[in-house]
């Protein structure tokens, strides 16, 4: 468990304090995959280095586990940091050395010096990443995704409890963020490694967080569950980062429904209700009618969930409503 | 032999060429030695001590900066001359190789360690928090982090420093400490042996074209990994 506990964080710059992080507390659970989504500038990089101390907050204290980090003394807080493993938007390997010497490193500086040994663990970490055939390759001859998995071998090799991922994905295509995502959600699984990402990309967090939270200018506006922030946003600056993920959602709010007559209604869909046909049975036994206006279907990490807008007409429009809500699905009524 | 005699009528002991040459490569080993044993850890000094840096330490900087300073804006030629009572305290001699070697030490080594300080810079500030947040050591940073990803600039501040040198021991003629620069000063210059000079010259240019050469062979395969 990671704890924040009334943490602040201001810079010193020419005699004046500027604020980068307003005082807040949060919990993050052990083994849950944590977002914090926020536009450049809100503070996420500030936030996720308070966890291994990169940066020092102003007040407050960081627990992770029983351990109270703030209060550690250079020597153990060295010896905590090679407990949480960190990769980087920039991958930030050593040019200088070759794939498996990179991996190799945590290990050395950690003091282990039998060769055996940091070749076994070297090509079992390999292995996991997909880069076996890599590992006496220099980080300058690999793609973007391959110098992404190479970091991530090498934050896991000192068997971390935590892995934090700093804008992990954010140099790299989207067919590579797909890739890189989907090996941190099988780290996740397989190790129950406590994942802490920042990302300025809804879509990140959809794919792979358990719960999100949203910075905007050093204050975190909205928390919780990803599908409960990401249906139902209620801050501003989180409905501006779900309607990026969701650009057709974002335009049919707007204007273009002007002319269609009836009321018009977004149903959400969690989980075993996107796959049941609540809406047909309803407006047969209550006598509305409904245009389709937009709707998608897709996933939040494993959780099926579907949107639909519709415009929806008849004398049975409440009867319907409160039908589809006793059928576990979740209606708002957009205004036009 | 006539060939040499007929273009070069001055020069009666090709022998002495020989041991100047030599002494000029020993002087410019021995102080190349020195030079980067003291330079390398002043400019990794200077380095962490920077603003900024992994140690701040203004005051620190502040005066290992002015002393390096002053030792490079002190022409070479004057930094010889008033270091003589130095150079005999340190070796027992102001002449010849070994009274040579410290002022070109003093002379070079704070040249040096501006170029590695300059070179560190360069490594990516990314990967140096990477390894703070493995838990390294400031040591360990220096050591297996600073000095391996920087070893492509500091083979290169090396060979601008080997070459400086060269020039260095020539001017360390005027002042008798032998070498190529002592030769082509007493007889090209004050007894108008102009072979003599031209002879010494094109001896010291191959010196400095195998230096770069090397060095750029060097830098070359450790850069762009």
């Amino acid at each position: 468990m990671i704890r924040f506990v009334d943490v602040h964080k201001s810079y010193r710059v020419d005699g004046r304090d500027i604020p980068a992080l307003q005082p807040f507390s949060l919990d993050i659970a052990d083994g849950e995959v944590f977002g914090i989504i926020g536009l450049s500038g809100a503070g996420k990089s500030t936030l996720i280095r308070l966890i291994n101390l990169l940066e020092r907050p102003s007040g407050g204290a960081i627990f992770v586990g029983d351990t109270e980090m703030t209060a550690l003394a250079e020597l153990a807080l060295r010896a905590q940091r090679r407990r949480i493993g960190m990769i980087f938007q920039h991958f930030n390997l050593l040019a200088s050395q070759t794939v498996a010497d990179n991996v190799a490193f945590p290990m050395r500086l950690a003091g282990e010096r039998d060769a055996a040994v940091l070749r076994a663990r070297v090509d079992e970490l390999l292995a996991r990443v997909g880069l076996t055939a890599h590992a006496d390759k220099y980080p300058s001859q690999l793609s973007g995704g391959q110098k992404q998995r190479v970091g991530i071998a090498r934050a896991l090799a000192n068997r971390p409890s935590i892995l934090l991922c700093d804008e992990a994905t954010s140099a790299l295509d989207p067919q590579t963020t797909a890739s890189v995502l989907e090996l941190l959600a099988e780290i996740n699984r397989e190790l129950k490694l406590t994942i802490v990402l920042i990302t300025h990309e809804m879509d990140v967090v959809r794919r792979v967080c358990d719960r999100v939270a949203v910075l905007d200018a050093g204050v975190i506006v909205e928390r919780g569950a990803v599908a409960d922030v990401f249906l139902h946003p209620q801050h501003a600056t989180t409905r501006r980062f779900v309607n990026e993920a969701l650009p057709e959602e974002a335009a049919s709010e707007l204007a273009p429904f002007a002319q269609v007559p009836g009321r018009i209604l977004r149903l959400s869909f969690r989980g075993d209700t996107t796959l049941t046909p609540a809406l047909g049975r309803v407006a047969r036994e209550t006598g509305i009618d409904f245009n389709i206006l937009a709707g998608r279907i897709d996933r939040i990490k494993d959780l099926p969930y579907g949107q639909l807008t519709l415009a929806m007409q008849g004398a049975g429009v409440d009867a319907a409503m409160a039908a589809l809500r006793e059928a576990g699905i979740e209606i708002e009524e957009l205004s036009r | 032999m006539n060939m040499l005699q007929k273009l070069f009528p001055n020069i009666d002991d090709w022998g002495e060429i020989g041991r100047a040459c030599i002494d000029t490569l020993l002087m410019l080993g021995g102080s190349l030695v020195l030079t980067i044993l003291i330079g390398l850890p002043l400019g990794v000094l200077l380095y962490l001590t920077g603003k900024g840096q992994l140690r701040p330490m203004p005051k620190l900087y502040a005066i290992t900066s002015l002393l390096v300073n002053i030792l490079r804006s002190v022409p070479f030629i004057i930094l010889m001359i008033v270091l003589m009572p130095v150079t005999y305290f340190l070796v027992g001699t102001k002449l010849g190789i070994r009274g040579a070697i410290p002022p070109l030490v003093i002379g070079a080594a704070p040249f040096f360690a501006r170029l590695v300080e300059t070179a560190l810079r360069e490594v990516q500030q990314g990967v140096i928090e990477a390894s703070q947040a493995m838990g390294a050591s400031l040591w360990q940073i220096v050591r297996h982090v600073l000095l391996p990803e920087a070893r492509g600039g500091i083979f290169a501040s090396i060979t601008v420093t080997a070459i400086a040198l060269v020039g260095y021991t020539a001017m360390g003629g005027a002042i008798g400490s032998g070498g190529l620069g002592d030769l082509a000063y007493r007889y090209g210059y004050l007894s108008y042996k102009s072979d003599y000079m031209l002879v010494t010259v094109a001896l010291l240019i191959v010196l400095v074209q195998l230096l770069q050469m090397l060095g750029d062979r060097i830098v070359t395969r450790y850069k762009q990994r």
